[in-house]
């Protein structure tokens, strides 16, 4: 019988650049929802068409009873409570998009948001360059990330034993999955820059310096939709990947996450 | 794992959470209020303002849309209706008797009719207005250029900034230093697409979007294009002016360089 073994799973670069992106994500999402709330609804292309959103949040007047009202692609859910319209920190009725307890400040603050906001922005920044750079130049992107052949033939299998949640244990433990492999990879090639770059077409500024970010995401409220929806699929991530570190062994992950150090479980027996 | 365990430990992590978000909130909130963090904050504005002026050429152009592309709708906000008596005065006599007042560190002070301002060189464009809060209009302004108003009153060499003070009282206080007012630096006042507007959309400017006068400074923010123009000021330096920040809204804590 194989023993448990403890590998060096993370380098120190993405153990730091992993926490600091952590805490960075979080400051960027909470202020973001306060810069939201300033007009809490989203348009196509290159201008705000006020009398057909694709998504608004408000709150309306039903009778003598007021609503949080959910509009998506017109249609509309009645989100009292939590979106449009919910309790403030004093339980008073507050017409805001998207509650006081998800945002940063908690009480109303569009300037203070995009302080907050731009200040991580710039963290983010910096942080992905280092992580990114240091990713290509030591080769943990070919390494660990970039799926093999081999991986790409077994991703159905993958999928089934995510569907089943068996982890793999022993050799097959020492390595990312294909299915983890591909999603580190959309999540730090595509959504992460892409939150950059829809962020940055916002800008009146730099789209005068690079027109093209206009062309290419369609538009500056196009560009901010697809910012809203980006930052929407990273928290579906986050939400993803916590549930699977809690559910793959949540010491076990978070020591890795820390120290570097993961226990391999041997493998099962075959009988 | 047994399924009471599992219970506990949601229980754990969920008040857990909910402790450390109200921590950290509140902490946001409480820290938001320090000076030192709004200094270390602040921080960013220099970079991202540092950083858009090396990647933006002084000349580059904000993009200009057609005709097809105007808003049916531009949003006006701020102040959309001054009461200001004086200003009242100018609305009912179709601004007859005013003047624009370009003065401060200029050789030649000015003082503009609209007829004058309008016999000026003009410059119409069809732009984006981005507010702060996020939405976006599309519409058309004729104006005169800023660059041929400073020429013609002719800058002192130790001008740096331009002011802009306006009639409108967003609070109403009835108080002289609480009016609208705006400043950019020399290099976005003297850019080709900053404009004093005095038609929008082929109509006098209406007093919803400034009458009889508004700035465009189209690479930046919906804020800093100031409404209700009376005066033009060149100076050294805005500390000194008012809150110190350089503006109506900056004085309140926005940024004062509105390039993002």
């Amino acid at each position: 019988m194989e023993k448990r073994e403890v590998i060096y799973r993370h380098s120190g670069a993405v153990r730091i650049t992993h926490w600091i992106n952590a805490l960075v994500l979080l400051f960027l999402l909470m202020s973001g929802l306060q810069i939201f709330n300033a007009h809490p609804a989203l348009y196509l292309g290159s201008k705000s068409t006020f009398d057909d959103p694709i998504m608004a949040l408000q709150a309306v007047q039903d009778g003598d009873k007021a609503k949080g009202i959910t509009d998506i692609l017109g249609h509309t859910f009645d989100t009292t409570g939590v979106l449009g319209l919910a309790t403030d920190a004093d339980g008073q009725p507050d017409e805001r998009g998207f509650p006081w307890s998800l945002t940063i400040p908690g009480h109303r603050d569009l300037s203070m948001g995009r302080r907050w906001h731009f200040f991580f922005a710039w963290l983010f920044v910096f942080n992905g360059l280092v992580y990114l750079v240091w990713s290509l130049l030591s080769g943990h992107l070919r390494r660990d990330l970039a799926p093999s052949g081999q991986d790409i033939k077994h991703i159905g299998a993958s999928i089934l034993e995510h569907a089943q949640l068996k982890f793999p244990r022993g050799e097959a433990a020492k390595r990312y999955n294909v299915l983890q492999k591909l999603t580190y990879l959309i999540v730090a090639l595509v959504l992460l820059p892409l939150m950059l770059v829809t962020g940055l077409a916002m800008s009146p500024g730099m789209d005068a310096a690079f027109p093209f970010l206009l062309e290419i995401l369609g538009g500056r409220q196009t560009a901010r939709t697809i910012h809203f929806i980006t930052a929407s699929g990273i928290v579906l991530f986050v939400v993803v990947h916590i549930v699977m570190v809690l559910l793959s062994g949540v010491w076990n992950n978070l020591r890795s996450m820390i120290t570097g150090r993961y226990v391999i479980e041997p493998a099962e027996e075959k009988s | 794992m047994s399924g009471q365990r599992s219970l506990d430990r949601r229980g754990f992590l969920t008040r857990g959470l909910a402790a450390a978000s109200a921590t950290l909130l509140g902490g946001c909130d409480d820290l938001s209020d320090q000076p030192w963090v709004k200094r270390v904050l602040d921080s960013a504005e220099t970079l991202t303002r540092v950083t858009q002026r090396a990647l933006l050429s002084p000349q580059a152009l904000a993009r200009e849309y057609s005709e097809a592309d105007l808003s049916k709708e531009f949003k006006a906000n701020g102040s959309t209706d001054p009461q200001e008596p004086d200003y009242l005065a100018q609305v009912k006599n179709g601004f007859a008797d005013w003047k624009l007042a370009v003065g401060g560190l200029v050789e030649e002070p000015l003082s503009l009719s609209l007829d004058e301002l309008r016999a000026m060189p003009s410059r119409t464009q069809i732009t984006r207005h981005d507010c702060v809060e996020g939405w976006s209009c599309i519409g058309k302004w004729k104006g005169v250029p800023l660059a041929a108003l400073l020429e013609k009153a002719r800058l002192k060499p130790n001008a740096r900034y331009i002011v802009f003070y306006c009639a409108d009282n967003l609070f109403d206080t009835g108080e002289e230093k609480d009016k609208y007012y705006e400043s950019v630096a020399l290099v976005d006042a003297v850019h080709p697409q900053t404009i004093l507007a005095y038609e929008m959309n082929d109509q006098t400017l209406p007093v919803a979007h400034g009458a009889p006068l508004r700035l465009r400074v189209e690479r930046q923010l919906g804020y800093k294009m100031a409404k209700y123009v009376m005066r033009i000021e060149a100076v050294d330096e805005i500390a000194t002016i008012r809150g110190g920040q350089g503006g109506f809204w900056e004085d309140l804590g926005y940024e004062w360089y509105a390039g993002i």
